[in-house]
């Protein structure tokens, strides 16, 4: 079996076809797979860590397929790609389930508050955080090359990360409250919104990631 | 700050074509799909919602097929519904490519098939669709109505909704049966009552003849997308045109 260039994790929770798609997209000539094989992750030379659902189911389907020490691994010593859950499972604590996550990262995953959840009009805002909202850039990074501060990326989640060491954040977003968007760590970059849903901000991010040498 | 508020072109597909009736009746030939959905996506559309009318049984898989050719080549939300009636129905749609499944007939006669796809799937993909009417032989305003629109069910819209919600429901697509394929714009006071009632998004549908009906979804209908078809297919409007003038009257957009 020949190296994987992109090897995205699958451990059964959800559809992973978009992100190997969007990838498929923006490198026609890279060799992309959806894996659930610990030493295929191991050999690859970038991994992306992808998610949906709930942090426990993913947390207990990732150890059913032996794939916990694979990802930690991999945040260790190559280019690594966390995507929603992907991000959220990267901390130590997560509210939803109040289940331990992989503790790569220090910092608690939090459910958004329904006492703050409206505008500065006083309107509702929803829980799923769901739609296309901006994200401010906080720290120059090689994965927003091109890519505009403040572009919107789609987002679908109702918890979000809250790093205990403000340094790691990449980006924020506000709903209402400025929160992490993105993290960035050496070889690691981890993303709350969906590139692979994200037009072409998201692709953008995935050509980036794809040429990226941290 | 927030979120945009987002356009979602329709497509009705029947026999792998896209089609738009009127009142969910007179069907007329709108185009292939795939092109369909790549103009809107060039347009700017935040998201598309593929709906199968498909009668007869035979043809129901040419949505899948449908569906892996799209989300091979666009990269924004898709929904697909229509015929949802199993929780295998919602995997085999996920696994096409569809990002949300949208149960709307099944979601009544068997509300278990919607607890069981949300909390196996998440309730992120898991969309309901109501269909609702404004009777006067009920204590409450809006009745549910199944089987594109033709059965009652005698449930309040309302509480309905807030019932899907409770079992897992992530979004709500709301179809007001009075205003579909009649240009007269959303109906309001039912998107307005139903979004007030849940914390998840409202998709508004149903109605919309022109680009201020867009912009009064949002701020007299409190939705936080609106979806239209036939002002899309039939090149009266881009999708670009109107996230234009939805900024222009206030709106955050993308």
């Amino acid at each position: 079996m020949s190296r994987l260039q992109v090897a995205i994790v699958d451990y059964g929770m959800g559809n992973l076809r978009s992100v190997a798609n969007a990838f498929k997209a923006v490198a026609p000539s890279i060799s992309v797979a959806v894996t659930s094989d610990p030493e295929q992750i191991a050999q690859a030379e970038r991994v992306v860590f992808p998610g949906q659902g709930a942090m426990p189911d993913c947390i207990r389907e990732l150890d059913a397929r032996h794939l916990r020490q694979a990802v930690v691994d991999a945040t260790q010593q190559k280019p690594f790609l966390g995507i929603c859950i992907g991000l959220q499972m990267l901390f130590e604590h997560s509210e939803e389930g109040d289940v331990p996550g992989l503790g790569v990262y220090q910092g608690e995953v939090k459910r958004f508050p329904a006492d703050k959840m409206h505008d500065e009009q006083g309107a509702k805002l929803k829980v799923p955080h769901m739609g296309w909202s901006q994200v401010h850039q906080t720290q120059a990074h090689a994965l927003w090359s091109e890519i505009p501060d403040l572009a919107r990326f789609y987002y679908v989640h109702s918890y979000y990360v809250a790093p205990e060491e403000a340094a790691l954040t990449a980006a924020t977003t506000a709903y209402p409250f400025d929160y992490t968007g993105a993290i960035a760590r050496d070889n690691v970059f981890a993303v709350q919104f969906h590139p692979e849903k994200s037009a072409n901000a998201g692709l953008q991010l995935l050509r980036n990631f794809v040429n990226w040498k941290p | 700050m927030g979120c945009a508020k987002r356009i979602i072109p329709c497509l009705d597909v029947t026999d792998g074509r896209v089609v738009k009736g009127v009142n969910f009746l007179e069907l007329r030939d709108a185009g292939d799909p795939v092109e369909i959905a790549q103009r809107y996506n060039d347009q700017g559309a935040d998201e598309l919602t593929f709906l199968d009318i498909t009668a007869s049984s035979d043809n129901r898989d040419l949505i899948l097929h449908i569906i892996e050719r799209v989300a091979e080549q666009i990269f924004i939300p898709l929904t697909v519904g229509g015929g949802v009636r199993k929780v295998e129905d919602v995997r085999r749609l996920l696994n096409a490519g569809a990002d949300k499944v949208s149960i709307n007939t099944t979601a009544v006669l068997n509300p278990q098939v919607v607890e069981d796809a949300a909390s196996r799937f998440g309730s992120q993909c898991i969309v309901v669709a109501i269909d609702a009417k404004k009777v006067d032989n009920q204590p409450f305003e809006w009745e549910v109505f199944t089987h594109g629109g033709r059965n009652p069910t005698g449930l309040d819209a309302v509480k309905w909704a807030q019932k899907m919600v409770s079992l897992g429901a992530g979004e709500l697509l709301v179809t007001s049966m009075d205003r579909d394929g009649t240009k007269i714009g959303f109906n309001n006071p039912l998107n307005k009552a139903i979004s007030e009632a849940v914390d998840v998004p409202l998709i508004a549908s149903g109605g919309v003849g022109n680009l201020q009906h867009l912009v009064d979804g949002v701020t007299l209908g409190g939705a936080d997308a609106v979806l239209a078809a036939s002002i899309f297919h039939y090149g009266e409007f881009t999708v670009q045109q109107a996230k234009d003038y939805m900024r222009e009257h206030g709106l955050e957009v993308r």
